[in-house]
């Protein structure tokens, strides 16, 4: 199963790369590029260099249930820590993986919500590259306490604490954007507070974590469980509340009710803070983590009651959430193209927006492509509408260069989904899935790159070599 | 038709539609792929090492596999490079013809590399299941026979188009990109026999 939603996580970070290095509107040069996808093209790359670290150590432990390998059988020559090791490889730089695409939320909302460009633009860029790579560098500290050799705790340590650079940086160019601007606290500005609150208490428990020596006494305890709740409840839920409410209205095109959404807000809030912040006191007590029950001695009863209590506050906010959700679509007030005057190319299509997305392609002259639009701004024109015809810049400067028609709706991608699928299902239980399935997939992949002989003609007729 | 509009446009009714390399999309979703699988690549070559670091002996117990089955497999894949390098040239020629020979030239390398490479399982001389060590060496085998077998595959499919009616401008991009997986598959075969026949030997 982890091999299979790892294929496809894989197959989406190269469609995302290749569509964000090749299809962008002309004029949107890397350097104008909205944050969001930046951060997108980064996660895509250590999605490829991460997740081929999982495929592999879970089909290594598949072979050793299923065909009697002994990649981790100690008593073969095997090795358990190989394991870890692998497996944090990946592991790691999920984090990341999951914590990138909320940061590009806050740096969007930033810029909207202060009513002028993002400070530190180039910076926050870097800083998302160099979190890309120095996330591979830290997977050992999941390991600690598996009796590695001192100089590697050392490595890793001062690794992990230097990864507190880019991500405290991103929070500086937010904060003298906000100071910078004219912030307007609406709706979904309440969840890029709660952002910062949150995400900076996980992060300065990171920095306790890392030190070898907390970390062994602390290990396993739920004072890692409070840190790892805090971070990425923090760094994903948070931006991803806000994500919700900010684009809710070019989904759907109606407004969400703003007041259900602020309950929603502090139930979760307030529901979060007291079970999550209670467990680093339980961890520091030394109650260990993946227990179910424990003696009333102990004295955790009060504090695992308050946490409970807290969970019950973050139900209930999201049964408003969803509450508010349904509402909406039916109810909400019309919310035009671009509610939130914000200046990315999204907004200045009809919310929602139609399946053709443009009626023309857009050009662009900023960072924020509707606030730094010209007067009277150039569209592009040659492109054939009677076929899927799409535009294709050139990577780095978004230079038209090419045409490409692409396929018309086809069912083989479909079933060669749902064939790949029931081999990986299949994989589970028997290595013979694996051998008699690989016939049908390769069938259906080739018949979904054959092509119909009339589409074949048709394009013949308007093929243009590039000119020598 | 003419359009008569009065707000200023950007003409791209003229850009070509068969393009190579860098203007094309097929490159780069190529360049990707063989990064994940060289990802894959360097992972298990990196476990192939950490478990030899836990074991005093290698091959643990075992004979290292026959080596000239490896050497002449080598031999071949690297001698395969020619076709490939000369379907590019061809496809970017925009040569139909020249194409599909080197492209059969190319899968009737790929088949002799398969059955040579059923040989070299053969010369393992140990079960996947003797011990780690077995498990590893078919495991790194495994792994490279699945990506020959698929790009024998891919080349197979490209010679049916270079011979169908479906043949069309778009295709001689996909021929040039299919030769960038080839030398990828080799550039691995190498890597992986001097690991596989050399590491057994001398560490």
């Amino acid at each position: 199963m982890i091999t299979f939603t790892e294929l496809s996580a894989l197959a989406v970070a190269v469609c995302l790369i290749v569509t964000i290095l090749k299809y962008r509107a002309p004029g949107m040069t890397l350097n104008r590029m909205p944050l969001l996808v930046w951060e997108k093209l980064v996660l895509s790359f250590m999605v490829i260099f991460a997740m081929p670290a999982v495929m592999l150590v879970s089909t290594m432990l598949l072979m050793d249930r299923t065909a009697n390998t002994h990649f981790f059988n100690p008593a073969e020559g095997g090795d358990v820590l190989l394991y870890q090791h692998l497996f944090w490889f990946f592991g790691h730089p999920d984090v990341y993986i999951i914590f990138l695409p909320g940061a590009a939320i806050i740096s969007t909302l930033v810029a909207t919500f202060s009513r002028r460009h993002i400070f530190g633009y180039p910076g926050i860029v870097v800083a998302t590259i160099a979190t890309g790579f120095l996330g591979f560098g830290v997977w050992v500290h999941h390991m600690f306490a598996t009796g590695i050799p001192q100089l590697s705790e050392s490595f890793f340590t001062a690794a992990t604490l230097m990864i507190v650079i880019p991500t405290a940086y991103q929070f500086f160019c937010w904060i003298a954007t906000l100071w910078n601007g004219k912030p307007q606290l609406r709706l979904p500005m309440l969840w890029v507070g709660g952002f910062f609150f949150v995400f900076m208490i996980g992060g300065l428990s990171g920095l306790m974590l890392a030190s070898v020596p907390v970390d062994l006494q602390v290990h396993d305890t739920f004072f890692v469980v409070a840190h790892f709740h805090y971070v990425l409840i923090g760094g994903a839920m948070f931006p991803m509340f806000a994500g919700i409410y900010y684009w809710f209205p070019k989904v759907v095109g109606r407004m969400a009710h703003e007041a259900l959404a602020k309950v929603h807000f502090w139930l979760f809030f307030i529901g979060f803070n007291l079970t999550f912040f209670t467990m680093h006191f339980l961890g520091l007590r030394g109650m260990p983590r993946r227990i179910y029950t424990y003696l009333p001695e102990m004295h955790w009863t009060g504090l695992n009651q308050i946490a409970t209590a807290g969970a019950g506050f973050m139900t209930l906010g999201i049964l408003v959430f969803l509450i508010n959700l349904f509402w909406s679509i039916k109810r909400g007030t019309i919310a035009g193209p671009n509610p939130w005057g914000a200046g990315s190319l999204e907004w200045s299509v009809p919310s929602p927006p139609p399946p053709y997305n443009f009626v023309h392609i857009p050009t662009v002259d900023g960072r924020e492509a509707i606030w730094d639009a010209p007067p009277n701004p150039v569209f592009v024109s040659g492109i054939r509408d009677e076929v899927r015809e799409v535009l294709l810049t050139n990577s780095l400067d978004a230079e038209p260069e090419a045409k490409e028609e692409q396929p018309a709706p086809s069912v083989w991608p479909f079933l060669t989904a749902v064939v790949v699928s029931a081999v990986l299902i299949g994989s589970i239980f028997t290595l013979k899935a694996v051998s008699y399935g690989a016939l049908p997939i390769a069938f259906s992949i080739i018949a979904w790159i054959w092509p119909k002989e009339h589409e074949v003609e048709e394009r013949r007729e308007h093929e243009k070599w590039r000119a020598a | 038709m003419e359009r008569t509009t009065d707000i200023p446009v950007l003409d791209v009714s003229g850009l070509p539609t068969v393009v190579f390399r860098e203007p094309n999309p097929i490159f780069w979703g190529n360049l990707l792929y063989m990064l994940i699988e060289g990802a894959m690549f360097a992972m298990i070559f990196a476990s192939y090492f950490y478990l030899r670091t836990r074991s005093t002996e290698w091959p643990p117990g075992l004979a290292p596999p026959y080596l000239w089955y490896g050497v002449a497999n080598t031999i071949l894949f690297l001698t395969s490079v020619v076709p490939a390098r000369s379907i590019q040239l061809r496809a970017r020629a925009g040569d139909l013809a020249g194409s599909l020979t080197g492209l059969i030239g190319l899968a009737a390398f790929g088949l002799i590399c398969l059955v040579i490479r059923g040989f070299e399982f053969k010369g393992l001389n140990c079960r996947w299941d003797a011990n780690a060590y077995g498990s590893m060496v078919w495991a790194l085998l495994v792994l490279h026979t699945g990506h020959l077998l698929t790009e024998w595959i891919e080349t197979l499919v490209m010679v049916a188009f270079a011979s169908s009616r479906k043949m069309e401008g778009k295709r001689f991009p996909d021929f040039d990109v299919n030769s960038d997986y080839w030398y990828f598959v080799v550039g691995w075969a190498v890597i992986m026999n001097i690991v596989l026949y050399g590491t057994t030997r001398l560490l």
